[in-house]
């Protein structure tokens, strides 16, 4: 099902077949050329896949953006040691809803682009790790990995390969922190979700302490396309080393919010205007979250820019996962700054000192401070404290709970300098201050 | 503990879904379904699970605290999620939280007194671009307003008074 109209903006690839009566079935799934890219690469040697997918410039959809070629070049070989692949539908930051899409529109895409992957290390296995929430999605990518399988697309000799390989979907039961692919890795094996030391890396030491592949869902839904359209012509849609599509979740005080599908470079505020048909009842912009709830927001003047990997970068936010807020001139920064830190408070796995007490005290300080009990000297405080926990926590939860306080405060200082004016005088023991 | 036929089909995949001595994997799933048809993770389900994979009961124990489905209690007969996280938050979400409340006449994590309905106040759901969200049961129900909020709660109260006839 589509939640929202499409716009004739889009460039779709992952989304090709949003929309198509019974999209989600292998049959129309083998009428639009599916599984041909899979049966493409059984022809091809590893290196050949990795190099095309390297041409390709795709680059992780899931919050980094590292290249996907690459980190499938840091998977080892000959260890002796089976890999797996896993992919990353835990889709947890707020902002970002395309995931749940693309197993419920076209799950055998994803399955084809994890086969791809398997096929490439000689995985005998892939998990698709699916946040509990969303389990009318587990049923849905269930039946499509049955049909895989009566089909000879799964199980054993696959299309006479002689190579087996089995794919299992594996619930989350409500946890941001298992979508940080360390954590997701340790709940996989029935544990709480606590990250892992780095290095190794799960490409070297991952799912069941093995060799891993290790991808977010979008990422790996659009590698069927790259083995069936050319590498270069996904390079070629979007700018330099941001090769391909992205799914824009959109939300926020826009007429038309929703997931649409564009290059990645798309402009932002043609995105904002065009895609999303413009502010919603005619208010000005006051600041974009380009990239989910961690990502640092954008003032309205900043916005002017186009939405891949670099360009975000270069204006010292990030990408992220796809999720753009967008804020209009009567947000409450102080009140989204609040909200945030709840969020990452209430999400931290407790593991690192510096993450559990710091988005701890950030919480009870904006609570404080927004409840009417701010002093002057809190602005900087709050401005120290994320600044202190960022990269140094065990994963980067923390970094996620640090980037936008410190920005909400750097970018909008006169908010929360203007709601010092509206304080209620409040007598607050000095110890319940600090 | 036995089981409907269908979660012990389930259980039996788990078990065989992971490598060789890993069935420590199929722990949080299998509390996930048990809790579903059961209604909340009682000490007998989880020294069950412990069991049925090889573990011990502390380390079943162990992850009910950490994941935030799994709850140590039964709750109401429809769990009504309504995120308030900041694509949510910024549409109403807060607001909408707080009217449900009204409605139901319970706070978070309360219960109706007729054991209808449990309130959460949830994180982001991943309905952010269809905002304000709220989750009944898994169902998804998307930009919710308070009327439309009402309506679904006099619908469930209807149905259920009319099974209660019969
Ligand atoms: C706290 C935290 C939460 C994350 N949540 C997700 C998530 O829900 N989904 C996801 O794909 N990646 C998430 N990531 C990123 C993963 O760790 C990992 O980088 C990603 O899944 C790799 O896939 P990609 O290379 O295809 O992007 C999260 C990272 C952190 C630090
Ligand atoms: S913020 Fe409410 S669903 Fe994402």
């Amino acid at each position: 099902m589509l939640y929202n109209e499409p716009s004739p903006l889009e460039v779709k690839v992952v989304t090709r077949r949003f929309g198509k009566p019974d999209s989600e079935k292998i049959d129309t799934y083998l009428a639009d050329e599916g599984y041909e890219a899979f049966k493409k690469t059984l022809t091809l040697t590893p290196e050949a896949i990795i190099d095309e997918l390297k041409a390709s410039s795709l680059r992780g959809r899931g919050g980094a953006g590292f290249p996907t070629g690459l980190k499938w070049s840091f998977v080892p070989r000959n260890t002796g040691k089976p890999a797996y692949i896993i992919c990353n539908s835990d889709e947890s930051e707020p902002g970002t809803c395309k995931d749940r899409l693309l197993m419920e529109n076209d799950p055998h895409q994803l399955i084809e682009g994890m086969l791809i992957a398997g096929w490439t290390v000689r995985s005998p296995a892939g998990y698709i790790f699916i946040r509990g929430e969303y389990r009318y999605l587990i049923d849905i990518v269930d039946r499509a990995v049955a049909e895989a399988y009566e089909r000879g697309f799964l199980g054993k000799n696959i299309l006479g390969s002689g190579w087996d390989h089995d794919i299992y979907t594996h619930t989350g039961a409500g946890a941001y922190e298992c979508g940080e692919e360390s954590a997701l890795l340790e709940s996989l094996e029935g544990k709480r979700g606590i990250p892992r030391l780095k290095p190794p890396f799960p490409a070297v030491v991952g799912a069941f302490q093995c060799p891993t592949i290790l991808n977010n869902c979008e990422t790996f839904s659009a590698i069927p396309a790259i083995f069936r359209q050319g590498a270069e012509w996904f390079a070629s849609l979007g700018p330099p080393k941001n090769g391909g599509t992205r799914m824009m979740c959109v939300s926020g005080h826009v007429n038309k919010p929703g997931v649409y599908e564009l290059p990645l470079g798309f402009p932002l505020m043609r995105l904002i205007n065009e895609v999303c048909g413009g502010m919603r009842n005619g208010k000005k912009l006051k600041a974009v979250i380009p990239g989910g709830s961690s990502s640092p927001c954008l003032r309205a003047e900043e916005c002017d820019i186009g939405l891949d990997f670099d360009s975000i970068a270069k204006a010292k936010s990030m990408a992220g996962s796809g999720g753009i807020v967008v804020l209009d001139e009567d947000t409450d920064i102080v009140g989204l700054a609040l909200r945030t830190i709840k969020f990452y408070q209430h999400e931290s796995c407790g593991w690192c000192i510096p993450c559990r007490e710091g988005t701890t005290w950030l919480k009870k300080i904006l609570e404080r401070y927004h409840g009417g009990g701010g002093r002057e000297k809190d602005i900087d405080l709050i401005h120290e404290i994320a600044k202190g926990m960022f990269g140094r926590t065990f994963c980067a939860l923390g970094d996620a709970a640090a980037m936008p306080t410190y920005t909400f405060i750097e970018k909008f200082r006169d908010e929360f300098e203007a709601y010092l004016q509206k304080s209620r005088p409040k007598q607050i023991p000095e110890l319940a201050l600090l | 503990m036995t089981f409907s036929p269908a979660l012990e089909e389930r259980f039996a995949k788990l078990l065989t879904s992971y490598p060789a001595g890993r069935t420590r994997s199929a722990v949080v799933p299998m509390l996930l379904y048990a809790q579903d048809e059961l209604g909340w993770v009682s000490r007998e389900l989880i020294e069950e699970v412990a069991r049925r994979t090889g573990v011990t009961a502390v380390q079943v124990d162990e992850v009910i605290g950490y994941y935030s489905m799994l709850r140590r209690h039964p709750i109401g007969k429809h769990l009504v999620q309504v995120c308030t996280n900041i694509c949510c938050m910024v549409v109403g979400g807060q607001d909408l939280f707080e009217h449900a409340s009204k409605t139901l006449g319970v706070g978070h994590k309360g219960t109706t007194t007729d054991g209808l309905f449990t309130l959460e106040e949830v994180e982001c759901m991943g309905a952010c671009s269809w905002a304000p969200a709220i989750q009944v049961g898994y169902d998804f129900h998307h930009q919710v307003t308070p009327e439309r909020f009402d309506r679904l709660i006099e619908g469930l109260r209807n149905a259920e008074a009319e099974t209660r006839k019969v």
